[in-house]
């Protein structure tokens, strides 16, 4: 019982490659903007047809290109929330759930029961103009589960709005998707509400997805550049694996990494909090130029250009605690250090 | 009535159209509009003429004559106002929001109740402004219709046609019948629509 996903969809130059299937729980789909995702879920709703591949829900093929099969919508059973909810603006929010219950002898009562699980009763006979942003939120998701829907899709759901409201609304969403008993997937590009919500994720990157991973491992142990970056990951650079240390060509140092380093490994992440000041005759030191001091809410961030590397290569990033940095403050030039442990081998 | 639902059908299906074909779809349906109405006139006596394949065929087939007739002034008045129906509806239609439509997909509701309760009462506005268009224009039509259908008192006769005869024939008393006529006819048609309108504000208004 689960979604499969096999597709090919070519968008001008853009050609999407998507495989990756998702069991009853709920998986994060992440990647930055423009990298298929949207594409992907309106694949599976039916909205967009991919050109190849095949798609299964639940057993049900909803697509499949060789055997000609491509479902409407209105028959994949599968929830879609959009990113700016799709509310029917002119039917009050009773009437933008009524509409969506498939049983016409039970309509009224399904509506009303929803109307009351989501504290719609005062609201119901609202225009969506007229709600609130939380309101049109539960409307929306009232309406889908009236759908009865074996799938719920869910499009940046918190894109655009302010981070208190998106905090309240995230909570209750998530209230709601626990209760669900079917396969959600959570198109997202904020690490946060993948972290909290979702279990597993498969990150997208340039039109290509990478296997589901678990979310600890996925910010443990990231695999590519992209799922890196998307963790959180500042910097990154191309390394050549030579035994149990990597070779940084563009910084002209090695760092050990205390492991042995699979030949696949062409780059290494750091985490801009793994970086720290280096005390004398301490190894895997990376001599740089400091470029700039950023001042920031919790912490101080460092831009650092390795003493190897051209004025074009992206700055070093490192972030340490407001009164550590002070010792240091005005110096020009500055040694890092990074554990071995702390290294993030990607290719 | 014909013009709205053919201009409704059109606009919905050309919104749709890859960019090329809209484009000469385009500009073929939008011609009547620019041209001269005598020009459409002959265009249509081109078409349906007795002498010509589509006059014809309904000629003997249906033993119909298409020219000169009741209904070749509704034809000319179609052809003539239809491009004000059909570019409105189409303005309006594109400024549609595609995902609500694909939201009402996802959650099963047809395509046709998507069309009528949800795709034409956000688009109302620009509809009823096409249908004001459009019968402004059909009311007023009489170059073409004079061309096709010509003037037979009480088989052919539009109101534009009559008052010039009459005028013609120095019966101003009669032309100003015809024209309080008019008049009321255009003015109802106005207000209903105006009062459909402030209707619909009323329900939409109050937005944030």
């Amino acid at each position: 019982m689960s979604l499969l996903v096999n597709m090919e969809k070519q968008l001008g130059e853009f050609h999407l490659s998507v495989q990756f299937s998702a069991e009853r729980e709920c998986l994060a789909l992440l990647g930055g903007s423009g990298v298929g995702k949207s594409v992907t879920l309106q694949c599976i709703a039916g909205i967009m047809k991919p050109d190849e591949g095949h798609i299964e829900l639940d057993g049900r093929v909803l697509f499949d290109s060789a055997g000609g099969v491509c479902l409407r919508p209105q028959l994949r059973q599968i929830g879609y929330l959009f990113q700016q909810y799709a509310l029917f603006p002119n039917m009050p929010a009773r009437q933008n759930i009524a509409v969506a219950v498939p049983d016409r002898g039970r309509r009224a009562a399904v509506t009303e029961e929803l109307l009351r699980r989501f504290q719609l009763t005062d609201a119901a006979e609202q225009k969506p103009c007229q709600l609130s942003g939380g309101q049109q939120q539960r409307t929306t998701l009232a309406r889908i589960l009236a759908s009865e829907p074996k799938a719920i899709l869910l499009d940046e759901p918190f894109a655009a709005l302010d981070s208190y409201l998106k905090y309240q609304l995230e909570a209750e969403m998530q209230s709601v998707l626990n209760d669900f008993p079917g396969t959600v997937l959570w198109v997202t590009h904020d690490r946060g509400e993948a972290w909290r919500s979702c279990g597993r994720a498969v990150v997208l990157a340039a039109g290509r997805a990478e296997p589901p991973v678990s979310m600890e491992q996925l910010f443990k142990e990231p695999k590519t550049v992209a799922a890196a970056r998307l963790t959180g990951c500042k910097n990154d650079v191309p390394a050549r694996p030579a035994g149990q240390s990597v070779k940084i060509p563009l910084w002209g140092v090695s760092l050990h990494c205390g492991r042995p380093v699979p030949t696949c490994v062409t780059a290494v992440g750091i985490h801009s909090r793994h970086l720290h000041v280096a005390a004398e005759n301490e190894e895997n030191t990376i001599p740089c130029r400091v470029v700039q001091v950023i001042d920031d809410l919790a912490e101080t961030v460092v831009l650092l250009r390795p003493m190897g590397a051209g004025a074009e290569a992206a700055p070093l990033r490192m972030e340490c605690a407001k009164e550590d940095w002070q010792t240091h403050s005005g110096t020009d030039v500055l040694t890092v250090t990074v554990k071995p442990a702390d290294i993030l081998l990607l290719k | 009535m014909v013009v709205f639902f053919l201009g409704l059908f059109f606009a919905y299906y050309i919104a749709r159209l890859p960019r090329l074909l809209k484009g000469v779809l385009d500009v073929v349906l939008t011609l009547p509009l620019v041209l001269p109405p005598t020009v459409v006139g002959w265009l249509l006596l081109c078409l349906l003429g007795p002498k010509q394949p589509l006059g014809a065929w309904m000629l003997s087939t249906f033993d119909t004559k298409l020219v000169m007739t009741w209904w070749s002034a509704v034809f000319a008045t179609v052809a003539v106002s239809f491009p004000l129906m059909y570019r409105t509806a189409r303005g309006a239609f594109e400024s549609f929001d595609p995902t609500l439509a694909a939201a009402g997909q996802t959650l099963g509701l047809s395509n046709t109740y998507i069309f009528w309760r949800i795709r034409m009462p956000c688009c109302r506005q620009g509809i009823l402004a096409g249908m004001v268009l459009s019968f402004a224009r059909a009311l007023g039509e009489y170059g073409a219709t004079s061309m096709v259908a010509g003037y037979t008192p009480g088989k052919t006769a539009t109101i534009s046609t009559t008052v010039y005869q009459l005028w013609r024939t120095n019966d101003d008393a009669m032309a100003l019948k015809w024209v309080l006529v008019n008049i009321a006819i255009s003015a109802v048609f106005l207000l209903t629509i105006n009062l459909l309108e402030s209707r619909n504000k009323q329900q939409g208004g109050k937005r944030p």
